[in-house]
């Protein structure tokens, strides 16, 4: 029997230092065709994590090694320290990218089967369950079946269905794929917080743009090789283009070191010479007595990166 | 709880709340009670004999030896001088019919009716008043009264069986220890069949909505499975259990009430613990091949239509024995399907109601059942790893094979 709370710290504490997923060398090959060659990664304790390329790079067959449901040809996933067992499951939520529910089970049924399932005590599930539907305002519909809400409803009880259980780690497999711009808002929200309850949180997509606020590390994946991997934010400087955004108000002068200029958006874009450093500029600007309102160097979007990676790798 | 008993709660949960499970499960033996009711006020009704309904029937006797026994059953015949009177009472409506025995009877035997409206056939009471009648007026003063009312009905035949020993046998067959048996063994495939069906249905459903990733990473195939088994299994089994009891409750009621053939039906003292031995394992082989069909099909429809192929193997002997073997259940085609396991249920009912079915074969058709089950779980397993993740088109035979092989 598993029952999930405080009795279980010292499980989590013994793991503390280990990521929560070790990805090592995974191979998967489906009729002749290599899916997945040679990735490995790791996902750490309160990051999300995102696992990012386009459609059929390999992510979905990632995902499903990682949660065992395919096995891998070679290559091995460790979760929370140990080699893949039944009991890891109840540490882990995921929500797959194809979703579905019992049509003709209620919300709260639903919920509450699929968290004892995770090996959550049915109270205590019931319970979670009217706290996350009265957070996003469902608990007026936990009565009602799951073939009964709106898309977006829906949508929102597979969420829930996937953090019920208070997961180690939570893998979302394209989570905003189909939802409005306020539903999405509210999913990121969550996600955020489940980051900062100290959780790990992998994302895969492949709108890349969409997640990058999201993301403190990336694995970029391209015909089942991994092609990126590090810090979102190292990973941007290390691509960035050599230009700056500044958006000033006064008189732009003469700037040495800078060659060709863009306006747009209300501001303009200044490319620098080999060589020469943003903070040159910066200087450069003060000294002219300009007031500065925004300076920033700018960094591609995760997909322009994505593009000149495979380009280079070509 | 463990894993295994939450899905197989709440597989058993879900399919006894189900409309189709409780409309199944209680239409059976509420059919058999309706129709016992509908008998008895069916009879209440006629019991009486409106005398309205008494047909007032004439004759003409031409020979001159009809005079007695005028009265047969509820039927009185009224005597006339001639054909014309009789006519006439008839087209007066005092008569609903009447008939002539011409004076060439005793030489030809031809009896002439007359009547007003149309009719498909002679009225059976009629014709029996009639034959029972003319019968009683020859044999007068002929033979002693004893032997005339013999002739009536020469024969109430009774066949005995027996043992061994040369005692009464317990069973004594026929198509009263037939029907039972029959009808329960058709019960049973049907029950084996549909619950087996669901659990095909709710793989299939499963599949379809994507439910199958979630519940994958919460539990593992053999719990899943197991669960789904035996939850579905557990609910089918409560519906053969009231079907078993409803059958044995019906069949008094039935002889207390309808008697005639129904007061001779006879329940085998072992069906009851055939019943459950062969549901249970019945449906374990089914509910293992379905599952493997089940996480084949890309639908639930789809996989269906693939699961006809253990259903009809299942149903078959009912009709090879009803067609072929009635007359001679030993056959060794008999004993041969009693030993396939996907014939064998229905088999089972159906020797078990003709004939008997030897203890060894019995022994030997549960272990072959028993061993078909083991495969079949093992080959199901093997496929539902496999394929349960796959979507879009149902695979071919061969990609199948080629699949499996390389796994």
């Amino acid at each position: 029997m598993h029952s999930r709370g405080a009795n279980e710290a010292p499980y989590y504490r013994e793991h503390l230092r280990v990521p929560v997923v070790e990805v090592s060398h995974v191979v998967k090959t489906y009729g002749g065709r290599t899916v997945v060659d040679d990735v490995s990664f790791a996902v750490e304790r309160g990051e999300v994590f995102g696992l990012i390329g386009p459609n059929g790079a390999g992510k979905t067959t990632t995902i499903r090694m990682m949660m065992d449901l395919v096995r891998p040809d070679s290559g091995e996933v460790a979760i929370l320290g140990k080699r893949w067992n039944e009991a890891a499951k109840n540490h882990v939520g995921y929500l797959p990218e194809e979703r579905g529910l019992y049509t003709n089970l209620s919300v709260i049924d639903t919920l509450v089967y699929l968290a004892s399932l995770k090996g959550m005590d049915r109270p205590r599930a019931a319970g979670r369950a009217e706290e996350l539907l009265a957070r996003i305002g469902l608990l007026p519909h936990r009565r009602k079946k799951v073939k009964e809400l709106s898309r977006g409803m829906g949508q929102f009880v597979q969420f829930l269905v996937t953090i019920i259980h208070e997961p180690e780690l939570v893998i979302l497999d394209e989570p905003f794929a189909n939802l409005d711009p306020v539903n999405t808002e509210t999913i990121k929200k969550m996600v955020l917080e489940l980051r900062s309850q100290g959780r790990a949180v992998m994302l895969s997509t492949h709108r890349m743009n969409e997640v990058e606020e999201l993301c403190d590390r990336i694995l970029m994946i391209d015909d089942g090789h991994a092609v990126l991997y590090g810090g979102l934010a190292e990973i941007k400087s290390r691509y960035r283009s050599d230009s700056v955004f500044v958006e000033y108000e006064g008189m732009l002068g003469e700037l040495a070191g800078v060659g060709r200029r863009e306006e747009r958006d209300g501001g303009v874009e200044l490319f620098l010479e080999k060589g020469i450093e943003p903070q040159q500029v910066l200087a450069q600007l003060v000294s002219q007595g300009l007031a500065v309102n925004r300076f920033e160097v700018v960094t591609p979007p995760l997909h322009d990166i994505f593009i000149r990676v495979v380009k280079e790798r070509d | 709880m463990s894993k295994t008993l939450l899905v197989m709660r709440h597989e058993f949960v879900q399919m006894v709340r189900k409309a189709s499970f409780i409309v199944f499960t209680v239409a059976f033996p509420l059919v058999g009670f309706a129709a016992i009711g509908i008998y008895l006020l069916a009879q209440g009704a006629g019991g009486g004999a409106d005398p309205a309904d008494i047909p007032a029937i004439g004759y003409v006797d031409e020979v001159g030896i009809f005079q007695d026994c005028t009265t047969q059953g509820e039927i009185t015949f009224i005597p006339y001088e001639d054909r014309q009177s009789a006519t006439d009472a008839l087209l007066a409506g005092d008569l609903d019919e009447y008939f002539v025995v011409p004076a060439d009877y005793l030489s030809s035997g031809l009896v002439q009716r007359y009547l007003l409206e149309k009719e498909l056939e002679v009225p059976g009471d009629t014709a029996w008043a009639m034959r029972v009648f003319l019968q009683s007026n020859l044999l007068e003063g002929e033979v002693p009264p004893e032997v005339a009312e013999r002739v009536k009905s020469p024969m109430w035949l009774q066949t005995v069986r027996l043992d061994e020993e040369g005692r009464v046998a317990a069973e004594q067959g026929g198509f009263a220890s037939f029907l039972a048996p029959m009808i329960f063994g058709l019960l049973l495939v049907m029950a084996i069949g549909m619950t087996s069906g669901f659990l095909l249905q709710g793989l299939g459903e499963e599949k379809e909505n994507r439910i199958m990733e979630v519940l994958l990473s919460s539990v593992s195939t053999r719990q899943l499975l197991a669960g789904k088994v035996l939850g579905l299994g557990a609910a089918g089994l409560l519906q053969v259990v009231i079907w078993l009891a409803s059958v044995s409750i019906l069949v008094g009621l039935a002889a207390d009430t309808v008697g005639g053939v129904l007061s001779d039906v006879q329940v085998p003292d072992n069906m009851m613990v055939l019943g459950i031995v062969y549901f249970i394992l019945g449906y374990l082989l089914f509910a293992v091949l379905q599952a493997g069909v089940g996480a084949i099909g890309a639908s639930a429809k789809e996989s269906q239509g693939m699961s006809v192929m253990f259903i009809l193997p299942a149903i078959l002997p009912f009709y090879i024995f009803i067609i072929f073997l009635r007359e001679n259940p030993d056959h060794v085609i008999g004993t041969i399907l009693t030993m396939f396991p996907l014939t064998a249920p229905m088999t089972v009912f159906m020797r078990v109601g003709l004939s008997e079915i030897a203890a060894w074969e019995l022994v030997l058709s549960i272990l072959l059942m028993v061993a078909g089950i083991m495969g079949g779980l093992w080959l199901s397993a093997k496929v539902f790893r496999v394929f349960v993740l796959m979507y879009g088109k149902t695979p071919r035979l061969g990609e199948i094979v080629r699949y499996l092989r390389e796994s």
